[in-house]
């Protein structure tokens, strides 16, 4: 066990390297001077050039990417062009509120896609069934930006039934920061108003980044059942006199979930990709808003940062979820 | 074959290929072409799906639309899947550390969300259609290497590979006629499924402003510019969502159909 945990941090660390030279590798790819965007438009030649220096940017390439990756192991992902603060300090602001869009928005495909995709498979071929397929098919196709656009225009500027874009209201003040995301600062406060509001917030940007995770675990659940519900020992199960229920829940979804457990641990990433475009349209401060505008100013090293902090959320989510995996079910990793 | 929606997938694709092939035809008037008078017309019998706001015809817009949709696909996909399945033949068939380095940098690609690599590569690179595509297939070829890789590693020992090397058949020979012709089938599922996920990758690219710039009559382009219309002029936003709807759904039937032709546990 501790040998597989260790390959799968080693393996995670090779990754990170690999990720940092990329990160590095597009920001050489700019046809912009970093020191000259940071200086300004009214610096001087000789200014730029000494804040070249300064910035090491007059060094070969090798020696500029290992002084890069000396300073990310300190945490230090430079300064950002536009907002003029270290990278990491803007994105630790901006991280917690993709982190809690995106918990929420797992929250809604799981609580809407395992329920679903098990009832579809029950009854296979049923209205229910073709209903569910036509569900999950729509949720893979869509554009999720139109989604987005759709949800907002309607529940928002038309019934008024939720409130409009950020993450509260804006005559009411954020929880003091301990996680960073907002309904959890507010309830461990017992801020219940701002629980609410930044609640409420949420219910639309969540549902519009969680349908496309909402139709790939309905479609996983829903052939997972299908598969077990074949199996020999559930039709002893059935043989047995055992009532629907027990058999359901006790021998089928027992065994299908596995899969569906890997899948939620997979969109994780998707989530991520998901939420520049949720986050562009809800006008939601996190980390895909941040690299929008980042890319948009062409503030380079804020792009670095969030492509770097990105790459870093999705393998390590996914080493946990293989450690855990490994944990619960001593079957799994027969390589 | 029982399950109609393969069916329904390739006739969807069809009617798309076909409205985007004889798009000059069809389009009643130039998809660029301004008429401030007819401005933010609702669909009807001067104008089948409306007109924008500068007033140029949405249908005319989704017909050339179409071939810009169907060009991404076959473009990135095409390309992707070329490299991706090099990368995956040689490295199932030659293992050993060349596998290893491979397999790992498809690892380190596979660490990033795609689309904000690609919107990262796209944004340094310029944003235009053609860089978009760029940052897509850089996104996208990795999944061609693994899956390439998986299933000649499993074929390579399989014997009628053995046999052509015990005949002295050379590598090159090996790979080309025999490895490569028995990966295709996973290939196309592969390829179907990601046609749909590219044409929404370029479009959202476009939506946010680094893939296709105005006016191109690109369907994500056209949603940006209809965003502000969307409870009182809903056709500007719906009619291109609906036609990347139908056309990512034709892809992903079709993927469907074919995996279940393919896979014999389903095929019942």
């Amino acid at each position: 066990m501790l040998r597989f945990i260790l390959r799968r941090l080693i393996g995670l660390m090779l990754v990170m390297a690999g990720v940092s030279v990329i990160t590095f590798a597009l920001a050489q790819l700019v046809p912009v001077d970093p020191a000259a965007a940071a200086l300004g438009q009214n610096a001087r030649e000789e200014q730029i050039a000494a804040y070249r220096a300064e910035l090491g940017l007059d060094r070969p390439v090798v020696e500029q990417y290992l002084r890069y990756v000396g300073r990310v192991l300190q945490g230090d992902l430079g300064n950002s062009i536009r907002t003029r603060r270290p990278v990491a300090d803007d994105l630790r602001d901006f991280l917690p509120a993709t982190i809690e869009l995106s918990l929420a928005a797992l929250l809604v495909s799981v609580l809407l896609g395992i329920p679903l995709g098990m009832l579809a498979s029950m009854r296979r071929n049923g209205v229910v069934d073709a209903g569910a397929r036509v569900f999950a098919l729509a949720g893979g196709s869509m554009p999720i930006f139109y989604v987005g656009l759709l949800v907002l225009g309607l529940f928002y500027r038309q019934l008024r039934w939720f409130p409009g874009p950020g993450r509260l209201d804006t005559i009411l003040t954020a929880p003091a920061h301990i996680t960073g995301m907002y309904t959890i600062d507010a309830l461990l406060a017992g801020n219940w108003p701002i629980f609410q509001n930044s609640l409420y917030h949420l219910v639309l940007p969540a549902a519009t980044l969680g349908y496309f995770s909402t139709a790939v675990l309905l479609r996983m659940t829903r052939s997972a059942m299908l598969e077990v519900l074949q199996q020999d020992y559930v039709r002893t199960a059935k043989a047995k006199g055992l009532s629907r229920q027990v058999v359901i829940w006790g021998h089928v979804l027992k065994n299908a979930l596995p899969p569906v457990l890997t899948t939620v641990g997979l969109t994780f990433g998707s989530l991520l990709s998901g939420a520049v475009l949720t986050e562009t349209i809800f006008n939601w401060p996190g980390l895909g808003r941040y690299a929008t505008t980042s890319v948009t100013t062409l503030d380079f090293p804020a792009v670095m940062g969030v492509t770097l902090v990105a790459a870093i959320v999705y393998p390590t989510v996914n080493t946990l979820v293989d450690i855990g995996y490994r944990m619960v079910d001593p079957r799994v990793g027969v390589e | 074959m029982k399950d109609p929606t393969m069916l329904v997938g390739l006739a969807l694709l069809l009617i798309f290929t076909l409205l985007a092939l004889f798009a000059p035809i069809l389009s009643p008037v130039d998809p660029i072409q301004q008429n401030i008078q007819a401005s933010l017309t609702a669909p009807g019998k001067d104008f089948l799906l409306g007109t924008d706001k500068l007033g140029r015809d949405i249908l005319s817009r989704i017909l050339f639309g179409a071939r810009i949709s169907l060009f991404v696909g076959l473009a990135v996909v095409g390309g992707a899947g070329l490299f991706g399945s090099v990368v995956g033949l040689f490295a199932g068939y030659t293992r050993g550390w060349a596998d290893e380095v491979l397999m790992r940098v498809t690892d380190i690609f596979f660490a990033f969300p795609s689309l904000i690599l690609a919107m990262a590569i796209a944004g340094a690179l310029g944003p235009s259609l053609r860089n978009a595509l760029i940052a897509v297939a850089v996104v996208s070829w990795p999944v061609y290497a693994r899956l390439i890789r998986g299933q000649v590693l499993v074929l390579r020992e399989q014997e009628f590979v053995q046999a052509a090397r015990a005949i002295g058949a050379p590598s090159l020979r090996i790979v080309l006629r025999h490895l490569l012709p028995n990966t295709l089938a996973p290939l196309l599922v592969q390829a179907s499924f990601d046609m749909g996920a590219v044409i929404l990758s370029v479009a959202g690219l476009s939506f946010i402003g680094f893939g296709a710039q105005p006016p191109t009559p690109e369907w994500g382009v056209m949603i940006s510019e209809g965003r502000n219309y969307i409870t009182t002029q809903w056709w500007l936003t719906a009619v291109p969502a609906a036609a990347i709807l139908l056309l990512v759904a034709a892809f992903n039937l079709i993927g469907d159909g074919l995996r279940d032709l393919l896979d014999p546990r389903l095929r019942k």
